[in-house]
């Protein structure tokens, strides 16, 4: 029977990287990001990596670990804000940069995975997103053409998996997880809890199993950007 | 006196409706949560992947797994529901929103809207702007009248590469409040001045053509 179940995230890494490689790593921020496949993909020494992923880590941590090493060699992004090491290379040319809507970003990795090639929307029209791409007319309204993505490797962080790759996310962590994890040609999960095949309720699950390769039990540090508290009720972000 | 940023958010309150669907922007656009009148009920999305968004958590209740946006820690309500970013942008390109309230750098008199990038400064992406403000139904932008050098943000053409065309419905600024027919042709009209502020001040200030629809 095959076995999906790896003992660490080194050894679930194995036979799937090569140089040059692209690969889409779930999270926003910091949050739900696939912490140890991202420390064994810089163990792994692989190179010149085109990542797809909505932030880019910060400095020391995340996919900023990959940016110390320049295993990078460019990102797809909606918003790189919180990573000194990353403008330094940007701005040195070290590094690639292509921003994309966090909308389109999710849409292009959502339509990857399902076997889209490309979509039309009306996020960007009019901007420099937009500029180059075909667009199209619908009801007097204007959409732009934008493709659907595909990776070589998929790495993403769920709350519990099975050992069958079924997958439960938690609150917010969910993020780019589920549709990454479609559109990598192989994916790897890493899980907090691992249960036994039957122990999770087939209609609680986010991701099925067939999407995926290989899963792997985690310890996870769960770092926050930004750690906000109130004593009183009621208190807004301010 | 121009208004200050808590009354900024205030007036941006006043957009708000019982039932209405909202996304707010980081910095000022944040503050309006805290003046959603009492009896109005008003569910706050935060786009990577949150419909309901509580306030900030206590000290002991600080989840990693639950963040807003702007990546802060914060806390659900009874009514919370969670899902992927591509759901919660579908749910904002689709134009099941009702209310997006955000910063701008520049602003023009037909609503184009110009808040994510200066060019020769380092950029830091457009985040989620650019879907918000092409798929929400209404559009309030809320920000200062005028730059730090004095400058005019309100402007008949924007010099900043722009975030939408003709996305922008409302606009509040610390001197005042101005319709914007986004989709039409009539004129820009200011429908309000604040405290102090006179018409001849804000029309000094204002490179953008405005009618005058003081009320």
């Amino acid at each position: 029977m095959a076995n999906k179940v790896y003992p660490d995230a080194q050894s679930a890494l194995e036979g799937f990287t090569f140089d040059g490689m692209s690969v889409m790593s779930g999270g926003f921020g910091l949050c739900g990001i696939p912490e140890n496949l991202i420390i064994a993909l810089r163990d792994s020494g692989v190179k010149g990596i085109t990542v797809i992923s909505n932030n880019a880590g910060v400095d020391g941590w995340g996919l900023g670990l990959l940016l110390e090493t320049k295993q990078i060699k460019k990102m797809v992004s909606s918003y790189v804000g919180e990573n000194k090491e990353f403008a330094r290379q940007y701005l040195s040319g070290e590094l690639e940069l292509e921003f994309n809507p966090q909308g389109t970003l999710a849409e292009r990795c959502r339509a990857g995975g399902a076997g889209i090639a490309g979509f039309y929307t009306k996020t960007g029209v009019g901007t420099l997103v937009a500029e180059g791409k075909e667009t199209k007319v619908f009801n007097g309204e204007t959409f732009v053409l934008e493709t659907g993505l595909v990776a070589d490797l998929s790495i993403v962080k769920a709350w519990k998996g099975d050992k069958e790759g079924n997958l439960i996310f938690r609150k917010t962590a969910r993020n780019f997880n589920p549709m990454m994890a479609t559109a990598g040609k192989k994916c790897v999960a890493e899980v907090e809890i691992l249960v036994e095949t039957g122990e999770l309720d087939g209609d609680a699950i986010h991701t099925p199993g067939i999407y995926v390769d290989r899963i792997v039990q985690g310890t996870f540090e769960k770092r926050i950007e930004q750690r906000t508290v109130t004593k009183r009720e009621n208190a807004y972000p301010v | 006196m121009p208004w200050s940023r808590d009354q900024l958010a205030q007036r941006a309150a006043k957009e708000l409706r019982d039932g209405f669907y909202v996304n707010l922007g980081i910095g000022i656009p944040t503050l309006v949560a805290n003046y959603i009148p009492d009896g109005m009920e008003v569910t706050l999305q935060s786009e990577n992947g949150m419909l309901g968004m509580g306030p900030f958590p206590h000290d002991e209740d600080v989840d990693a797994d639950l963040i807003n946006a702007g990546k802060q820690t914060i806390t659900a309500l009874k009514k919370t529901s969670y899902f992927s970013s591509s759901d919660s942008f579908a749910m904002i390109r689709g134009g099941h929103i009702d209310l997006s309230i955000l910063g701008a750098m520049e602003v023009n008199d037909r609503g184009d809207l110009a808040n994510w990038m200066v060019p020769g400064k380092m950029v830091k992406g457009m985040g989620g702007a650019m879907d918000l403000v092409a798929g929400v139904k209404r559009v309030v932008v809320v920000m200062e009248h005028t730059s730090k050098d004095g400058a005019s943000k309100l402007l008949k053409k924007c010099t900043l590469p722009v975030t939408g065309i003709n996305v922008v419905d409302l606009v509040i600024t610390d001197l005042g409040v101005f319709e914007i027919d986004k989709h039409g042709s009539q004129p820009m009209k200011l429908i309000e001045l604040a405290g102090g502020v006179t018409l001849d001040e804000i029309t000094a200030k204002t490179e953008a053509t405005f009618v005058n629809a003081l009320r």
